[in-house]
């Protein structure tokens, strides 16, 4: 682990420092340690209800946890005021389990909406990168895209709509909340490639949270491990290739696509 | 959102070690048997924190007009027909009620006077507020919920877009403008209906019916109903939206939170009725 702490790292975006977080009675995260390289594609694996989610929710401020600090350049969100806050969210793009398009809005008007709510800018300059967008993504040959309404639009478009909505405010992180959920393999082998030419194009710092073992080792930096409100493994793919935390090795087993050869028992 | 009660401890009821614990577990208990009332409490603080939260976003920027005037036609032009053809049939019924009971007195010519004051003081409002509660107090809920489970709601807050500013003040303000609009298109229909059942099928004379309608309805009478109107609408905003935005869930969620809003809002309608009336009484005594 790098060093840590207020001072804004060139290795790391985000540092997770020692998080926790209840709901009820129920301890979501008991103590998260988390480093996030920027630039690189950072995965998050775990199971159903392990607080992947919920991690993610804090990283954007949108859950104040109950003790522990997060640094987003140097800078911790915690408690910090609406606008001080809304600044922070700034950075980021966030790309939904489902796209979460707005279905009363079309294709355009989604893909516009954060320019549209953040800044006053010349109509022909929103439409002029809401269309490299839409060109970038492959969406541009689609017949009538810009006019039609998520309802009309298949999965994975959804997907890549919900990307060009994410990434219209050309923010430094992006986080994906289950990408390839619900996809078939060929739309989730697209939205990998998608995830990974998003990453080297732009440049952003990604942070995906996925239980898809297959795609996590096909494109991820460094995956980590949340297992029972814990960070339990963390490092680049070679690392925890090499020496998985037993935890690991069965979620990773038990989807059927990765076998440890060489690591330890 | 409800208050839990306190759960009982493992094993049925633990014998108090001390008298402070006795005293603690004698709180508890009387806490359980008052969690139905405080439960209830809440939701009625929710409901009222969820509307002051929501008229406080009104004068903080930006203001989105478009939202306002697409909830506006939702609200108001959209329940055009429903309340037309409700107020027409309200109006014939209740006249038609009326002449068989005036005609025992031979007095068929006070129609007008009674239906008007009928419509204007509780059929229009009242009614009006239901069949809009129906029609776009359903929508708005089950719209909101749908959007809360597809997380519609939680991309907006990653946008820095305040959702009770996006979805709540625009569809108070649309129904506590609208609801009396209606109310009054309601009123116009309703007297329409008079005119028909009483003019035209039963040959009262118009003169008479006109003269006495005048004499006893007074403006202030479409005043109060407005008034009502006003509140049945930020009644029937806050309960849609309270039920929309609180879901959690499926499908099924949807469907229960948008039962939820009906009903709530129609008792609420009715109840606060009553309240509004006596309030009323008060400040404009009848008759004067």
């Amino acid at each position: 682990m790098a060093d840590s702490g207020p001072k804004r790292d060139q290795r790391w975006q985000i540092q997770i420092q020692d998080l926790h977080k209840s709901f009820g009675a129920q301890h979501v995260l008991r103590g998260v340690n988390l480093n996030i390289e920027r630039g690189k594609i950072n995965i998050i694996i775990g199971g159903s209800g392990q607080g992947k989610s919920v991690l993610m929710k804090h990283l954007m401020g949108l859950l104040a946890p109950d003790s522990g600090h997060i640094f987003v350049d140097g800078d911790d969100i915690i408690g910090l005021g609406d606008v001080a806050i809304a600044k922070i969210q700034r950075k980021f793009g966030m790309v939904f389990q489902y796209a979460a398009l707005f279905d009363s809005l079309n294709v355009v008007e989604n893909i516009a909406f954060p320019l549209l709510e953040r800044y006053h800018l010349p109509k022909a300059e929103v439409m002029d990168r809401v269309r490299s967008l839409l060109k970038l993504l492959d969406l541009a040959n689609v017949s009538g895209i810009e006019q039609k309404f998520p309802a009309e639009l298949s999965g994975g478009m959804r997907k890549r709509v919900g990307l060009a909505r994410a990434l219209i405010d050309r923010p430094e992180i992006l986080l994906y909340d289950e990408p390839t959920t619900g996809l078939d393999p060929i739309a989730t082998k697209n939205v990998d490639q998608m995830i990974r030419r998003t990453a080297d194009e732009f440049g952003v710092t990604s942070v995906v949270i996925s239980h898809d073992m297959a795609s996590t080792f096909r494109i991820a930096d460094r995956i980590a491990m949340l297992y029972e409100g814990v960070i339990v493994a963390n490092g680049t793919r070679a690392e925890v290739m090499a020496s998985p935390h037993p935890m690991l090795r069965e979620f990773a087993e038990a989807s059927g696509t990765i076998h440890f050869g060489s690591a330890p028992s | 959102m409800t208050t839990k009660a306190a759960a009982p401890p493992p094993g049925g009821a633990a014998k108090p070690q001390s008298a402070a614990e006795a005293k603690f577990l004698g709180f508890a208990a009387l806490g359980r048997m008052f969690s139905p009332l405080t439960g209830a409490i809440t939701v009625f603080g929710d409901h009222i924190l969820l509307l002051g939260r929501a008229v406080a976003w009104l004068f903080r920027r930006p203001f989105r007009l478009r939202l306002f005037l697409e909830q506006m036609e939702f609200v108001g032009v959209g329940s055009l027909p429903i309340i037309m053809l409700v107020g027409f049939f309200t109006g014939a019924v209740t006249s038609l009620q009326a002449i068989l009971a005036l005609a025992l007195f031979e007095q068929q010519r006070y129609v007008g006077f009674g239906v008007g004051i009928s419509l204007a003081r509780e059929l229009a409002p009242v009614f009006t507020a239901l069949m809009i509660t129906a029609r776009a107090g359903s929508g708005m809920a089950t719209e909101l919920a749908s959007m809360r489970i597809t997380e519609q709601v939680d991309a907006l807050t990653t946008f820095a877009v305040n959702p009770v500013q996006y979805l709540v003040t625009p569809r108070l303000i649309a129904s506590c403008l609208m609801l009396p609009v209606m109310s009054m298109v309601f009123n116009v229909v309703g007297l329409i209906g008079v005119y028909v059942v009483a003019i035209i099928s039963y040959q009262i004379d118009l003169g008479q019916v006109l003269a006495l309608f005048r004499l006893g309805v007074d403006p202030l009478d479409y005043i109060e109903g407005l008034i009502k109107s006003f509140f049945f609408g930020v009644t029937m905003a806050t309960c849609a939206c309270y039920q929309g935005l609180g879901v959690r869930g499926g499908a099924k969620e949807v469907g229960l939170a948008t039962t939820r809003a009906v009903v709530s809002t129609s008792v609420t309608v009715l109840v606060l009725d009553y309240f509004l009336i006596q309030i009323m009484n008060v400040l404009f005594p009848y008759g004067t």
